[in-house]
């Protein structure tokens, strides 16, 4: 039943000596042995790192001294966060064999806080796509359903989540790649500030956009673990040195004195359930004392071409390094220098990733320039300039996380507009750099989660977390039956 | 018809900071291949540029010592192409806001001062080295990644060079100045300086310009000299005989002397340049521009209207004394150990000069700026004649003595005795009768020919003045 407990249960029993690290990561292995096959949430898992870990972290804690409250509490990481040793695949076929020589600021942190590595979490490809599927892998499964995508592309750390095959769980949003998986798993989910996570380690998407957060059962496991890996790393000339004052103790807040906007624009297209149990839950608000005011975001239709635009750009020269020359997939049907690098890249990426390179370098080559990724640096301005002008008259912003509920395996797949339309309640925070929350609200008809969305000014944090800990307490508790 | 040649140099100057312009990686030259390496210049997956200051900061030195215009707001921008030694794929550069914008430098051709514009300079990494298998059959590359990320600044020239000798001057002066700022060796041997030319011909007098050709495999300011001349006659030729000169890329083969046209496509290349994500606008404040200007030495230029105008010194030994900041150093020492300035740049530019490899390396030659004053005074107290003055430097720098030491040792103390000079004068009178004749019947040549003969009877050490005042004395 380990597998149960939140952050601060698990702390209390290893502090009273009642449970050892080695418990809890046997408990979670036994989880994932049973059950993962079913849910495909884990590329790697390695039970004999996994003990190696939990047993230095019982003799460090019998050894006794000062040690972190979480030390021997296992942790998912995405695939795309480099741990030495470790194969970190991106879950790609290119780098389907990759061993970092080099640990991501992230699991130095995680590590540096006593917590161990339980494995490296299913992703869309590179992190582009929406539904987990776009792994070479193999898709993840909805805990709540396994004809449905747990959404993505941190589908597998959500699923994981969800599925208490994992307590926490690291992952990373480009556009919404933690809201939109937390939301369809049932689970908590931050994209902190841009800036207040170090990227050094993350395996770039789209470089102007990507930042890593947290998974978590509830609010305060969430909010414990990015305090963990938030601050200012030199190694990141984006991160930026703000003060980390969102730990879990200092989190309560008044809803007497919060201020929230509800965009009209973030409630168009979104599925009758989703709205009723958002609008409920913001009448439920303003009943015990919260000020609710409407706002306008009227730059949202800007959003997803803005954002595919910027984010196609940025990818195809991130991931020009894989050609096959130092690491990685290499094809050996190539005779020319010019073939080594075309066979390579069209036999390593897969369709989706292949598709956002060419749009990318489409938009960066010469003479398209101007008309679209110029363009689209102007529409980020706007979205920007939006949102400055919302929070200058509100605290944080409510909204749906996701237009609909989980999708239907394969019924995005083949349909990629479709599914880069489906970010839209998302992207606006990657290209605004500002923090956004998705905390489980409820179900729908069918039974699949509602994720309700929170978001705030730049690096208010804090401000987020103290609210979506009050509406976890008035949302009703959900659990998927696997 | 007359035509004249439009030359414009891209000059890729290495920046001699400790570190990589990105990460922390050692810039040694001559190391183990792929040994000064680490994950960010390696392009491995996740990892993130840092810019080195030290890099920044000589590259604005550089700019100022170029009279450029230091932008306050710039940014890096990557160039993307593919190249098994480009390891991210693409280069660090800057695009449309370089670093530093405008300026010249002033170069003399044919005895006459010009000004050579600059158009900017800009900061990008370094690619790495591509080695290919000396074995056909194996047809092998190695790439040594070393060199990937050491910091170089981009300086191009505006088209305002006429030929290969201002070419070459310019480069001269792009040296000169580099290393009187300390940012870089211009060593072209070891790749800290490498040099692209730009060259079109066009009817002398036009306002257009011709079709550009672009000269690479260029190793020594002389090669870019010697090409130049060649594609200056090339071109010239091609169009007197109504041919069209296509903008290509030509590469210089030294043992031909001649250029070559390279069978490429690369003119088709899109480097899709866009601002780099992971790097902040650099954006500095005016008080760090002072800051840094405060580190700007005295320049070449300066320096050399200085000496002019303080010693005294003709144009042309001024301009070589301060060509070399080393050298002027040792020369402004020499001065203050009491030296005449004029004397001791003499010295320098006829002696001293052809007697070192490297005027850079001076402070490691034997003879030491205190030692050379020391010599020079005895030449002017009459203690050793400036022929022995000669041979006694000779030693100096054969023992590393100085030269007071030498004199003692060899007995080279000039003769000043008047009466010693007045016998050996008696002596050289008697034995040359016939030479004494000639001078009384006004033949004056004969006097130099005593004059010899009393040195030679004193093995040199006789005060020639005074040998040649008692001379006339007796002789009349
Ligand atoms: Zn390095």
């Amino acid at each position: 039943m380990l597998y149960k407990y939140n952050f601060e249960e698990l702390a209390l029993l290893l502090e009273r000596g009642e449970v050892r690290s080695v418990d809890i990561a046997d408990s979670f292995l036994k989880r994932i042995q049973n059950y993962d096959k079913k849910i495909n949430s884990f590329i790697t898992v390695d039970e004999e790192k996994l003990y190696l870990q939990a047993e230095e972290s019982d003799a460090r804690r019998k050894k006794g001294g000062e040690l972190s409250r979480y030390d021997g509490i296992p942790i998912a990481v995405k695939d795309n966060i480099c741990t030495k040793g470790i194969k970190t695949t991106c879950a790609s076929k290119i780098l389907e064999n990759f061993i970092p020589p080099y640990n991501a600021a992230v699991y130095e942190k995680l590590k540096g806080s006593g917590f161990i590595l339980l494995g490296k979490t299913n992703m869309d490809e590179f992190a582009m796509g929406s539904t987990t599927e776009a792994s070479f892998f193999g898709p993840s499964k909805n805990p709540y359903n396994t004809e449905k995508v747990p959404g993505g592309s941190s589908g597998g750390s959500a699923a994981a989540v969800s599925a208490n095959l994992a307590p926490a769980a690291i992952g990373s949003d480009t556009g919404g790649s933690i809201r939109q998986p937390a939301a369809f798993c049932g689970v908590t989910g931050i994209k902190p500030t841009y800036g207040r996570v170090s990227r050094y380690g993350l395996v770039a998407f789209a470089s102007s956009l990507d930042q890593i957060g947290t998974f978590g059962n509830c609010v305060d496991d969430a909010a414990l673990l990015l305090s963990v890996i938030s601050g200012y790393d030199k190694r990141d000339s984006t991160s930026i040195d703000v003060e980390v004052d969102f730990h879990p103790e200092k989190l309560r807040d008044d809803l007497n004195e919060i201020v929230i906007g509800v965009p009209d624009e973030y409630f168009k297209g979104v599925s009758e359930d989703i709205r009723n149990n958002i609008e409920g839950k913001l009448k439920e608000l303003e009943v015990n004392g919260a000020k609710i005011e409407k706002i306008s975001l009227k730059y949202i239709d800007y959003a997803v071409p803005v954002y595919y635009l910027i984010a196609t750009a940025e990818a195809s020269s991130n991931l020009a390094r894989y050609d096959g020359i130092r690491y990685g997939y290499r094809s050996d049907a190539a005779s020319t220098l010019d073939e080594l690098y075309s066979k390579t890249r069209s036999e390593g990426f897969g369709k989706e990733v292949k598709r956002r390179i060419m749009l990318g370098t489409f938009s960066l080559s010469s003479g398209y320039y101007d008309a679209y990724y110029l363009k689209a640096l102007k529409g980020r301005t706007l979205i920007i300039e939006d949102f400055k002008k919302a929070f200058s008259k509100v605290d944080v912003i409510i909204t749906p996380t996701t237009t609909t509920t989980a999708y239907n395996l394969g019924e995005m797949i083949n349909d990629p507009l479709q599914m880069y339309m489906s970010d839209i309640l998302t992207i606006s925070a990657n290209l605004a750099g500002i923090p956004g929350i998705s905390i489980p609200a409820g179900l729908d008809r069918e039974g699949l989660p509602i994720g309700l969305q929170i978001m705030g000014s730049h690096f208010r944090e804090k401000k987020i977390f103290g609210l979506a800990a009050i509406i976890e307490k008035i949302c009703e508790p959900i659990h998927p039956e696997i | 018809m007359e035509y004249e040649p439009v030359i414009g140099l891209e000059v890729h100057v290495q920046l001699n900071t400790k570190t990589k312009i990105f990460c922390s990686c050692s810039t040694k030259f001559g190391s183990e291949p792929n040994s000064q390496t680490c994950p960010v210049c390696l392009g491995l997956p996740g990892v993130l540029p840092v810019l080195n200051r030290e890099a920044l900061k000589k590259g604005i030195l550089a700019g100022m010592a170029l009279n450029s215009r230091i932008s306050q707001y710039s940014k890096f921008d990557r160039k993307n192409y593919f190249y098994p030694d480009l390891p991210k794929a693409y280069q660090i550069s800057q695009f449309d806001k370089p670093i530093c914008e405008g300026g010249y430098v002033e170069i003399e051709a044919n005895n006459k001062k010009k000004k050579i514009g600059i158009t900017r300079l800009h900061l990008e990494e370094d690619a790495g080295k591509s080695i290919h298998s000396e074995d056909p059959a194996r047809n092998i590359s190695y790439v040594d990644l070393n060199r990937t990320g050491v910091p170089l600044a981009e300086i191009v020239s505006e088209p305002d060079i006429r030929s290969g000798d201002e070419a070459y001057e310019y480069l001269q002066k792009i040296k000169s100045l580099m290393k009187y700022i300390e940012a870089s060796d211009c060593n072209m041997e070891e790749g800290s300086l490498r040099c692209d030319v730009n060259i079109s011909i066009r009817k002398k007098g036009a306002s257009e310009f011709g079709e550009k050709v672009e000269i690479k495999n260029l190793n020594s300011f002389k090669a870019v000299r010697s090409a130049i001349n060649y594609e200056i006659e090339r071109q010239t030729r091609m169009i007197q005989y109504g041919n069209k000169i296509h903008q290509e890329t030509r590469l210089w083969d030294a043992d031909k002397n001649e250029t070559y046209g390279m069978r490429s496509k690369e003119d088709a290349h899109d480097y899709r340049y866009f601002p780099d994500p992971d790097l902040a606008p650099v954006i500095l404040d005016s008080a760090f521009i002072d800051e840094v200007k405060k580190e700007l030495p005295e320049l070449p230029d300066e320096k050399r209207e200085r000496f002019i105008a303080q010693y005294n010194l003709p144009q042309y030994d001024a301009g070589v004394l301060t060509s070399i900041k080393q050298l002027a150093q040792y020369f402004e020492s020499v001065v203050e150990k009491g030296a005449d300035p004029k004397k001791a740049s003499n010295w320098i530019m006829s002696e001293l000069l052809g007697k070192i490899d490297d005027a850079e390396k001076i402070d490691a030659f034997p003879v030491t700026a205190e030692m050379l004053a020391g010599l020079l005074k005895l030449i002017k107290n009459n203690t050793i004649s400036g022929k022995i003055a000669k041979k006694v430097f000779d030693e100096m720098i054969k023992t590393g003595k100085d030269a007071e030491t030498i004199v003692e040792e060899k007995g080279l103390k000039q003769v000043t005795d008047t009466a010693e000079i007045g016998s050996m004068i008696d002596r050289v009178i008697e034995n040359n009768p016939k030479s004494v004749e000639d001078y009384k019947n006004g033949t004056k040549k004969a006097l130099g020919f005593l004059v010899g003969q009393v040195m030679k009877e004193s093995k040199g050490k006789a005060n020639p003045q005074m040998v040649n005042e008692i001379l006339v004395k007796k002789l009349n």
